[in-house]
């Protein structure tokens, strides 16, 4: 087993081990839905999702094809689909700004959607939960537009560009904290609390074809500029003594990365953690090169935020911790391993 | 292939780095460039390479200006190798010389037998096959740099430009890696400190002070007493020790 090995023996490891954690995903959205305040039965789950797909017309409770496949089905793949994309996102910011701390919301994205989502439950600017996706959205971008200014377009380096995101970050959230300070209710202060730390409740399946398209299409973009991010290896110029074009890559890379973030926090909120801890474990488990590392990252962070969307509704009953609060004590001990195995030798 | 620079200017805000620049190379010729810190020898060869985009002045390879020519074109046929160029990612030694292939392959592509033969050949150059599983981490700083060279090979360039290959490695390093750049049938140009080393294993010398080219022709006729004296501020004693033109430096102390 030799995961560095793009061929031969390389090649039939990934496959296996995406087989497995694919395997392993369906049997998480699975349970996904049939674990809550009205559990219903696995083979009952099974028979509503084969419903639902049209595959069989097997005659079971109404109530229950409805709560599998309206309700339960359409959150647990929106949540496989969030922590896909968060993963992916944070595979492509560690390599391209060369930083293992990099993760989906350097670039102040997740601060610039709370504020957008804070001026419409405070201010009530619009109304309704589409309109709070919208503004959320509206704020992720103009974050990543501040940040794309700050840093040139990306082109004054790294370590310029992680700054612009801090600078862009907290400026954000400064406005958020003056927003609610100034404007908000207790209850109000509330609710913005449990968005920014986010929640699956409410996603339905026209959510779940919105993100399936931008985290496809964005996985598929990545997936073709991932043998230029293997050239980042060893720093900006040596990409492009590789024949990269640096610069563009760079950009169309933090445009994606900024869409599909901007997309899953304005639908379910700042999801931490995900984005920091999956790339690194997937990086244990198949190897540096983005190739295999993209859809092992998908794949994994796909399974983990089924599983924490599962954790947060079973931890207390009859109550839903924020999905934010899981992801973290979840993924801080399961970091802490990682970083003990992997710490030098010396 | 030979490399034609021409009138080569190029600075930062006000101050000049480099400042009109012309000299060049015949094909498979071995040229050093030497010169005090803060030079300009690192900003020349990054010029010549096309990694930056000189203010005025133009650069041919072959008789073709590189400003001309795409990016990754550019890549097939000329090579740069960093002065310790750096990563934290886990990578085996391996990985490190496959990215060598990147210009050649496309988005799709395969990993090809051309490929494949390119990445072996360039280990066993550097005499690195049998440590191709090691990881990045775990290599001297000598081994680092072979292994950068190798990664330069396997780019099958015409032209390799190297900055400071040589620093901090120990002296049988130096000389191994430098007979290698040598040895080689391509073209190369070596930004390098040591002068016995330049004099040594450089079919010329290019000498350059505050941006400006000062001197270039065979060893013997650049390193002289004078120049030592005037460029590095150094009082040295030169000798040319036998037939084949290539001087030794002996400096003095006081």
């Amino acid at each position: 087993m030799t995961p560095s090995d793009e061929t031969g023996s390389g090649a039939g490891w990934l496959a296996l081990f995406l087989v497995l954690v694919l395997a392993v995903l369906a049997f998480a959205v699975a349970l996904a839905t049939a674990i809550g305040d009205y559990s219903i039965g696995l083979r009952t789950v099974t028979l509503a999702i084969t419903n639902g797909l049209g595959l069989t017309g097997a005659d079971i409770p109404p109530i229950e094809e409805s709560v599998v496949w309206d309700l339960r089905l359409s959150r647990a793949l929106v949540a496989a689909l969030a922590g896909a994309g968060l993963a992916i996102c944070g595979a492509i910011l560690q390599a391209l700004l060369r930083n293992a701390l990099a993760e989906p919301f350097v670039l102040g994205v997740s601060a610039g959607a709370s504020t957008g989502a804070v001026c419409v439950i405070v201010l009530g600017i619009g109304a309704g939960s589409l309109s709070l996706s919208a503004g959320a959205f509206a704020g992720a971008f103009a974050a990543f537009a501040l940040v794309a200014i700050l840093s040139n377009g990306a082109t004054s380096g790294p370590n310029h560009t992680i700054l612009a995101g801090v600078a862009a970050s907290q400026l954000f959230n400064a406005l958020t904290s003056y927003v609610v300070t100034t404007s908000g209710n207790a209850q109000q202060a509330r609710d913005v609390m449990f968005w920014l730390l986010g929640s699956f409740g409410g996603v339905r399946w026209p959510d779940f074809q919105l993100l399936c398209a931008v985290v496809i299409c964005g996985l598929a973009i990545c997936l073709w500029m991932a043998r230029a991010l293997d050239a980042f290896t060893f720093g900006d110029e040596d990409a492009a003594a590789l024949g990269v074009p640096v610069a563009r890559i760079r950009l169309i890379l933090f445009a994606v990365t900024a869409m599909m973030t901007a997309t899953i926090v304005s639908m379910v909120g700042s999801i931490g953690f995900v984005g920091l801890v999956v790339p690194h474990a997937a990086r244990h488990l198949v190897g540096p090169l983005h190739l295999r590392l993209l859809p092992a990252c998908a794949a994994v962070g796909a399974v983990f935020m089924v599983l924490a969307d599962i954790a947060s509704r079973v931890i207390v009953a009859q109550q839903t911790i924020p999905i934010g609060v899981v992801t973290a004590l979840v993924g801080v001990p399961f970091f802490a391993i990682i970083l003990y195995r992997s710490r030098p030798q010396t | 292939m030979s490399v034609v620079a021409s009138n080569l200017v190029w600075g930062v805000r006000r101050k000049r780095i480099v400042s009109d620049v012309s000299l060049s190379v015949a094909q498979g010729e071995t040229l050093g460039l030497i010169g005090p810190n803060g030079s300009g020898k690192s900003s020349l060869l990054r010029l010549l390479a096309g990694l930056r985009r000189p203010q005025s002045g133009r650069v041919e390879i072959s008789g073709q200006d590189i400003s001309q020519i795409p990016r990754r074109a550019l890549a097939r046929q000329l090579a740069f190798v960093q002065q310790n160029a750096a990563t934290d990612t886990n990578v085996s030694v391996r990985d490190v010389v496959r990215l060598g292939r990147t210009p050649h392959r496309s988005a799709l592509s395969g990993w090809s037998a051309v490929d494949e033969l390119a990445v072996a050949s360039a280990l066993e150059r550097v005499d690195m096959t049998d440590r191709r599983a090691q990881p990045w981490q775990t290599l001297s700083g000598g081994e680092r740099q072979r292994v950068h060279i190798a990664r330069a090979l396997a780019q099958s360039p015409r032209v390799m430009f190297l900055d400071e290959p040589t620093n901090h490695l120990d002296i049988h390093h130096q000389i191994e890696i430098l007979r290698m750049v040598r040895d080689l049938d391509l073209t190369s140009i070596v930004a390098l400190h040591d002068l016995n080393l330049a004099a040594l294993f450089c079919d010329r010398i290019a000498v350059l002070q505050n941006g400006v080219l000062v001197a270039c022709g065979r060893p013997a006729e650049v390193l002289t007493q004078s120049l030592l004296r005037d460029i590095f501020r150094v009082q040295a004693e030169v000798n040319n020790i036998d037939q084949t033109g290539r001087p030794h430096i002996r400096f003095k102390t006081g």
